[in-house]
């Protein structure tokens, strides 16, 4: 890196992505294939989403899983957008 | 006690061949008796990776079909008493190979008194790849720190884990080891490449090795030479360390953290 570089935007770190993009696919794939930890994860997803649209009205794309690793253990992240103005609940 | 090692990796084009090549002369060149077969039907490599490939008669179809001995077909090399070659036939019929047959030359390599058998497995996960891994001790995984070959390589782990004899006879299973390869550390510190320690945390086995890319890679490869043997270059000296890894000495990884640079090149770029 040259000092004209320091100018420029740094872009984003692309490696940590990767890194993120493999973690979630790697699991979810493993658990398809019958391997490892959690095969719940998938149902676990949609009954969460299930349970948040009984009182938001979220779009299901909203949903984002990360799983990070924390010294020996696995910690999982779900973060949900809500959308700006809250939307009444979905009847029944 | 013969070992069956498979260098395996789901993707094309990571190095699986050239790491075939390196490994099997790094364990010759201790002293054991080694046996490097190509297993990519209809796709031959291996023997222009090892430089011998004008002195292919017999292949490993060959072999199995019963139309040669095995010891007529197997080339040894120009450079070391104890490796000896089984190319690849260049058939296109992709029945060729057989599970009874690669066992039969597997067991016959086993009462020559072989110490090793490297399996060189073709890409994908069709007949050629899993009849490379179906009779493997251990595995070695070649994986480069890119996404798509990340992902491969963790679906031959699944493979590994359950189409395998080992896995098959239940117990300990195919001992599975990581190789890296084509790792720049320069992109590594810079954030443009995922690092050593993301690829074993993200496909939870060990690391055998780490080999950076290097210019002596494809050098290697025009001259026939496998790169273990160009000692001055990075590569050959970081599979000389995985093969000693794999006869279970400890050394240190080198060529994993990027070169400081000085004043003047941090200045003006590089």
């Amino acid at each position: 890196m040259g000092l004209f570089d320091l100018f420029r935007s740094r872009p984003k770190n692309t490696a940590s992505v990767a890194a993120e993009r493999l973690r979630i696919i790697v699991m979810q794939e493993r658990s398809a294939d019958g391997r490892g930890s959690p095969d719940y994860l998938p149902m676990m997803r949609r009954e969460i989403l299930e349970v948040i649209r009984k009182y938001v009205n979220v779009d299901p794309e909203a949903i984002d899983i990360h799983v990070t690793r924390e010294g020996e253990g696995e910690v999982l992240e779900l973060s949900v957008a809500l959308p700006e103005k809250t939307s009444p609940p979905v009847a029944g | 006690m013969t070992e069956i090692i498979v260098v395996t990796s789901g993707k094309g084009g990571v190095g699986k061949t050239t790491s075939s090549a390196s490994l099997a002369v790094g364990l010759a060149r201790r002293g054991k008796k080694v046996a490097v077969i190509d297993f990519d039907v209809g796709l031959r490599n291996l023997d222009l990776i090892m430089g011998c490939e004008r002195r292919v008669v017999y292949d490993f179809v060959n072999v199995i079909q019963g139309e040669c001995t095995l010891k007529q077909a197997l080339i040894k090399d120009k450079r070391i008493d104890t490796l000896y070659v089984l190319a690849a036939s260049q058939t296109r019929d992709k029945d060729a190979l057989s599970k009874e047959g690669v066992e039969r030359v597997l067991s016959e390599l086993a009462e020559d008194g072989f110490d090793y058998v490297i399996c060189d497995s073709p890409a994908g996960i069709e007949k050629g790849a899993s009849l490379a891994m179906y009779f493997a001790d251990r595995a070695i995984v070649v994986v480069n720190p890119e996404v798509s070959s990340v992902r491969d390589s963790d679906r031959i782990l699944g493979l590994l884990a359950s189409k395998t004899r080992r896995a098959e006879q239940g117990g300990s299973g195919v001992e599975q080891h990581l190789l890296l390869t084509r790792y720049n550390p320069e992109r590594v510190a810079n954030g443009d490449m995922m690092g050593v320690n993301d690829v074993k945390e993200i496909l939870g086995i060990e690391v055998l090795g780490v080999i950076p890319e290097s210019a002596g890679v494809l050098t290697a490869s025009n001259s026939g030479v496998p790169v273990i043997l160009d000692e001055a270059s990075d590569a050959g000296q970081a599979y000389a360390d995985a093969v000693a890894r794999l006869c279970g000495e400890e050394r240190p990884m080198r060529f994993v953290d990027a070169q400081k640079k000085g004043l003047l090149a941090r200045i003006f770029g590089s």
